[in-house]
């Protein structure tokens, strides 16, 4: 998705938790990102995963969607509660939409797809060990899609402003899910970079605190299995 | 004609076999023995060009000997006591052989080989009328139903009218709590032995589920590994299989399309630019990163943007030098959008050469044409963009 060196690494290498059931995987994965991150534990299932992280609360758990023991989401809902402090970048060999869409509601700040090269996924750690969101371009074309344009107006009760994305966001999404990086997408819009982040986050608010109904539906209209 | 034992006496003997047969027919309908005495000799006399018979493997089948010894013993127990009570001795006198020739055809039916299984299929299966899968089916329940509701009024009618008086209705009550007592003696057995024969017939439909996936593994991964390790040297194209391999067994696992039963004509948007993603991707080697929003039917006008994209992405994977272009498409009421973007080495417009220009002109004239319009957005070093936009003619829902 990006160039390598877009984000300065952090002062300090960001501490890294690796959940995956795949040990080639995880192996692969450790190589690929090599010194510039710090390795600090590994699960390759829900339970002993949950109970790691809580020990050591690393910065960033790199968490396989499909995993042993009731998958990432389980990993997920153990964590978050008692240590929101703990990031999740989700990985996943699928690119079905709910898997997507759930780990993202539950609280995962990015997803990429295990394709993803060594440097676009220290770029994707660092981003997430910031704070901020990592959008790939599936990403954002399903959050497009899923917030659909011109819906039928929302059912009295739901919050329109968490239930509708502005104009300039889905601007945002619609330059990354062309490809663009952050960088490039600021310069195209004439924003700075630090903006189109907190786009990008705000639309992450938006896609896990949404109560619209839309949501669930065009994940599950699209489920493929 | 059934089991092919006329033929058999005929040829043994010298008998014409029309002869056999009308003889055969006589005693069955004579004395319910003959039907007994066909269904062995069925048994043991192996077909023509076999050197095993039936017996030999029924003999081994020890659940199907289960199956018919417990359903024949109580039932036969039933006849006798139901006949005895009734003073109606000719009934056993009938069913019995008839009952057991029953038995027999079961061990038939159940270690026929293939061959004769095909053979029973065509000959008997129409007769018996259980052909689920035949046109006639409805047909056949109907008739079921209505012979099935005569028979039982006809019973009715005749205890009813028959016998009014208390005493002649005993021996009816007495023969109920004997099939009461009989399933409630046999039932369990009963059951665990219907609960065998389903548990053998899922065994078998997951041995079949087993083979196809087999077979499909085999036609796709196994194929493509052997590639691999043939073309270990050549990196570039280790990466193209392991790529179309991939997409192919994602379709299969996520979409259900069988794999290499990728249909090549396309009817909707989103099906379009995935068949552009494969396609470029085989003969390329590049990759393809493909993001679709929403989703419409492909008319003559959508046909000629994804032609004209496909131009766009060919170009990329040939001239930008770039190891991935990215291909948006957005469908939205009014218009369709595509996006072809690659991070190559990017062009200057006015210094292209004149060959690429024309390329560059047929991607603007294929959705010109229809009033659609093409934009080509790059500059050296800054790879490039192709924005094709086409207007839609009808608004699907």
């Amino acid at each position: 998705m990006s160039t390598s060196g877009e984000i300065p690494a952090p002062r300090g290498r960001p501490r890294i938790f690796l959940v995956e059931d795949h040990a080639v995987f995880r192996a692969g994965v450790k190589a690929e990102l090599g010194d510039a991150v710090d390795v600090i534990g590994e699960a390759d299932e829900a339970d002993a995963a949950i109970e790691l992280i809580g020990e050591r609360l690393p910065e960033v758990v790199l968490l396989d969607v499909h995993l042993p023991g009731g998958g990432g989401l389980a990993v997920l809902r153990g964590v978050l509660p008692h240590h929101p402090e703990v990031q999740f970048l989700a990985l996943s060999v699928s690119d079905a939409p709910e898997d997507v869409i759930d780990v993202i509601r539950a609280g995962a700040r990015g997803y990429v797809t295990k394709t993803i090269s060594g440097p676009e996924l220290l770029q994707a750690v660092y981003r997430v060990a910031a704070g901020d969101a990592v959008f790939s371009p599936r990403l954002a074309g399903f959050v497009l899609d899923a917030f659909a344009h011109g819906s039928a107006a929302p059912a009295a009760g739901l919050d329109l402003e968490l239930d509708q994305l502005s104009p300039r966001e889905r601007e945002v999404l619609r330059l990354i899910a062309r490809g663009y990086t952050y960088k490039e997408v600021a310069r195209d819009l004439s924003i700075s970079a630090k903006t189109v982040e907190s786009h990008v986050s705000s639309v992450l608010r938006k896609l896990q605190l949404s109560s619209r109904h839309e949501l669930t539906r065009w994940a599950t209209d699209r489920r493929l299995v | 004609m059934l089991g092919g034992v006329c033929g058999a006496v005929s040829q043994a003997t010298g008998i014409d076999v029309t002869w056999v047969r009308i003889g055969t027919v006589l005693c069955c309908l004579a004395s319910g023995i003959m039907v007994f005495v066909y269904a062995v000799a069925w048994l043991m006399i192996p077909m023509e060009g076999q050197s095993s018979n039936i017996y030999s493997r029924a003999i081994r089948d020890k659940r199907g000997i289960r199956l018919v010894v417990a359903v024949l013993v109580p039932v036969l127990i039933l006849l006798s006591v139901i006949t005895s009570t009734l003073h109606m001795p000719f009934l056993g006198f009938i069913s019995w052989p008839t009952l057991l020739a029953a038995g027999l055809v079961v061990l038939i039916w159940r270690n026929a080989n293939d061959s004769e299984k095909e053979f029973l299929d065509h000959e008997v299966v129409p007769l018996l009328g259980t052909d689920v899968h035949g046109q006639g089916r409805r047909h056949l329940l109907i008739v079921r139903i209505v012979v099935g509701v005569a028979i039982g009024a006809m019973g009715i009618v005749l205890l009813v009218e028959g016998h009014t008086t208390i005493a002649a209705l005993k021996p009816v009550g007495g023969a109920a709590l004997v099939v009461a007592a009989a399933v409630i003696v046999f039932g369990p057995w009963w059951l665990s032995l219907v609960r065998d024969l389903i548990a053998e017939r899922q065994a078998r439909v997951r041995a079949e589920e087993r083979a196809q996936m087999a077979t499909h593994v085999h036609d796709s991964v196994l194929q493509t590994l052997a590639l691999i390790q043939r073309s270990s040297d050549d990196p570039q194209n280790v990466v193209r299989l392991a790529r179309a391999q991939e997409r192919e067994l994602r379709a299969w696992l996520f979409e259900g399309r069988p794999p290499g039963v990728i249909s090549e004509e396309a009817n909707l948007l989103g099906e379009g630019v995935s068949l552009l993603q494969r396609q470029v991707e085989a003969d390329h080697g590049i990759a393809v990163q493909v993001v679709v929003v929403g989703d419409c039917e492909l008319d003559e006008a959508l046909r000629a943007l994804l032609d004209a994209a496909r131009e766009a992405t060919v170009n990329a994977a040939k001239w930008s030098g770039a190891d991935q272009v990215s291909v948006f498409a957005e469908v939205e009421p009014d218009t369709v959008q595509i996006y072809v973007r690659d991070r190559g080495q990017g062009f200057d417009r006015a210094a292209v050469p004149q060959d690429r220009q024309g390329i560059a002109q047929s991607i603007e004239a294929r959705v010109s044409r229809f009033g659609g319009d093409a934009v080509i957005r790059s500059a050296p070093g800054e790879g490039a963009e192709v924005q094709l936009r086409m207007p839609r003619r009808e608004r699907v829902k």
